[in-house]
């Protein structure tokens, strides 16, 4: 019984985690084409997420296997997987608080680093696996992507340089929307997959599948559904940081770091190398500003970021550890249902903290200030320092108010698409 | 570092990836810009370079223009197909 009901939860949490996963990197594709005007916010994760869902469905050879070659497959049970998919999640939330984009498999596999460690110590970790699949692409991946977004865009402003303005925007507007779509597409394909492969993995060790079976319809579908909706709602502050913060950029831009993005991620993969979305994402942004003449990069946040995916391996993993020493001191569904518990208040505060300084479709493309960047932080945001207009007081009820409609001087509230 | 990185991979990737990635777009500027069809010839002449203030001149391009940009866009969507063949494939 015990054992059905731990079935569930890891169900549940991988769900919760592929809902993460969908609106923390909805950034990677759309960001671009949101900060361009290519297509309207809304447009823009409505097509994310339709492709993410399409994408689950593309090709369907899961393996049920998690972080591979990274963790002694043996020590692998419901309970590490369990605390591995909390830790994940709780630093995906903290990262799209601070509109951090970072990788979600990483935090995954921090997550479960960490429990493993706290299960069974350090020999459950294959520590050689760790740097040369983890450590080494997150370094590396920003670097390809950068200097293959900056050679493409370098050579499109050449190219287009004396031409009407008026004329490239409008055809880089749909370079730069169909290279976004692609990687959108191969977002939901790889990252949806990794879901499926969790859930089958705990079906097969609970023992509510036999270890041969396929995955079977509903997990696909679940994981798709999750994963689309979790991109619909966007995650407006990442697409903020990724698409105004790094660097201003116009259509030509977006096209060169969008396609930049889309061969990287699938020539990785294609040769066995395989790279972050988020990371050759990011990069591929920063590249576009390096390659235009004229364009600032602003390498403060740049900088920042890479600190946070320095940071994911190590915080996922202390949560992780920290998850399943509770659930283990507790015992039993007790102690996972303690876990769930406290997963579930920490993700209430972020949100409510969230709503201190809302980002969403309304401002997602308001002017960049480094200075206010930082007021996004929650210290900032705890002590309710003002922010531009659009921060005003809210009810964070999550209804539109009639009264706060006529006052409000370009709110945000009433919104429930905040995510 | 050589036991952690491939770098034969990681070589692949680079070529393969400044090739596509940087390749896609600048075929896509060339098909524009053989599209508008303004007297700058080759284009990267430095003709070209004289800068934005120019009002280009909208002549029809001429069928061999035409053609060069059909081919271009071509390649770009053939890239897009080839990407989704991949992604259906399992490749990834």
């Amino acid at each position: 019984m015990t054992e059905t009901l731990l079935l569930v939860l890891v169900v549940v949490t991988a769900l919760a985690f592929d809902f993460t996963n969908g609106f923390h990197d909805t950034g990677n594709a759309m960001a671009t084409s949101i900060a361009t005007r290519a297509l309207k916010p809304k447009t823009a994760v409505l097509l994310s997420a339709v492709l993410n869902m399409v994408g689950a469905f593309l090709s369907l050879s899961v393996a049920a296997t998690i972080a591979k070659g990274l963790v002694d497959a043996n020590v692998i049970t419901l309970e590490v997987v369990f605390a591995g998919l909390v830790g994940g999640i709780v630093w995906n939330l903290v990262t799209w608080l601070l509109g951090l984009p970072s990788s979600s498999s990483h935090a995954l596999v921090g997550g479960v680093v960490g429990s493993v460690l706290a299960a069974v110590g350090t020999s459950g970790v294959i520590w050689s696996g760790l740097v040369a699949k983890v450590l080494v692409p997150a370094l590396i991946a920003p670097v390809v992507a950068i200097c293959v977004a900056a050679t493409g865009t370098w050579l499109v402003a050449r190219l287009t340089r004396g031409l009407p303005q008026d004329l490239t925007s409008r055809g880089f507007r749909w370079g730069q929307v169909g290279s976004a779509s692609l990687v959108s597409l191969a977002h939901g394909t790889n990252d949806a997959q990794k879901s499926m492969g969790i859930i089958l993995l705990a079906l097969i060790a609970g023992g509510a599948v036999p270890a041969d079976s396929s995955v079977p319809f509903w997990v696909i579908l679940a994981c798709a559904f999750f994963m689309a909706l979790g991109t619909y709602l966007g995650g407006w502050r990442i697409i903020r940081t990724l698409g105004k913060g790094l660097v201003e950029i116009d259509t030509r831009q977006g096209m060169s770091a969008e396609t930049s993005s889309a061969a990287v991620i699938m020539l990785s993969s294609y040769f066995g190398f395989s790279l972050s979305t988020t990371h050759v994402a990011t990069g591929s942004i920063m590249g576009s500003g390096v390659g235009m003449p004229g364009a600032n990069v602003r390498w403060g946040l740049a900088g920042r970021m890479v600190a946070a995916w320095g940071l994911t391996l190590p915080a996922a993993g202390i949560v992780g550890a920290l998850c399943f020493w509770m659930q283990h001191g507790v015992g039993g569904f007790a102690g996972s249902l303690l876990v769930v518990a406290l997963l579930l208040f920490v993700s209430l505060g972020m949100w409510f903290a969230s709503r201190r300084k809302p980002v969403d479709h309304t401002n997602v493309n308001e002017a960049w200030d480094e200075d206010k960047a930082v007021g996004l932080e929650p210290v900032a945001a705890t002590t309710g320092v003002a922010g531009p207009a659009h921060v005003a007081p809210v009810e964070s009820d999550g209804h539109a108010s009639p009264v706060s409609a006529v006052i409000g001087v370009g709110a945000t509230h009433g919104t429930r698409s905040n995510a | 570092m050589t036991e952690f990185i491939e770098w034969g991979s990681l070589a692949q990737v680079v070529v393969a990836g400044v090739v596509v990635g940087a390749g896609i777009p600048t075929l896509f500027a060339l098909g524009l810009r053989l599209l508008v069809g303004h007297d700058a010839g080759a284009p990267v002449s430095a003709d070209a370079a004289g800068g934005g203030v120019r009002v280009a001149t909208r002549t029809r391009p001429g069928t061999a223009r035409l053609v060069g940009a059909g081919v271009c866009f071509a390649v770009c969507v053939g890239a897009v197909v080839a990407g989704i063949g991949f992604l259906v494939s399992g490749g990834h």
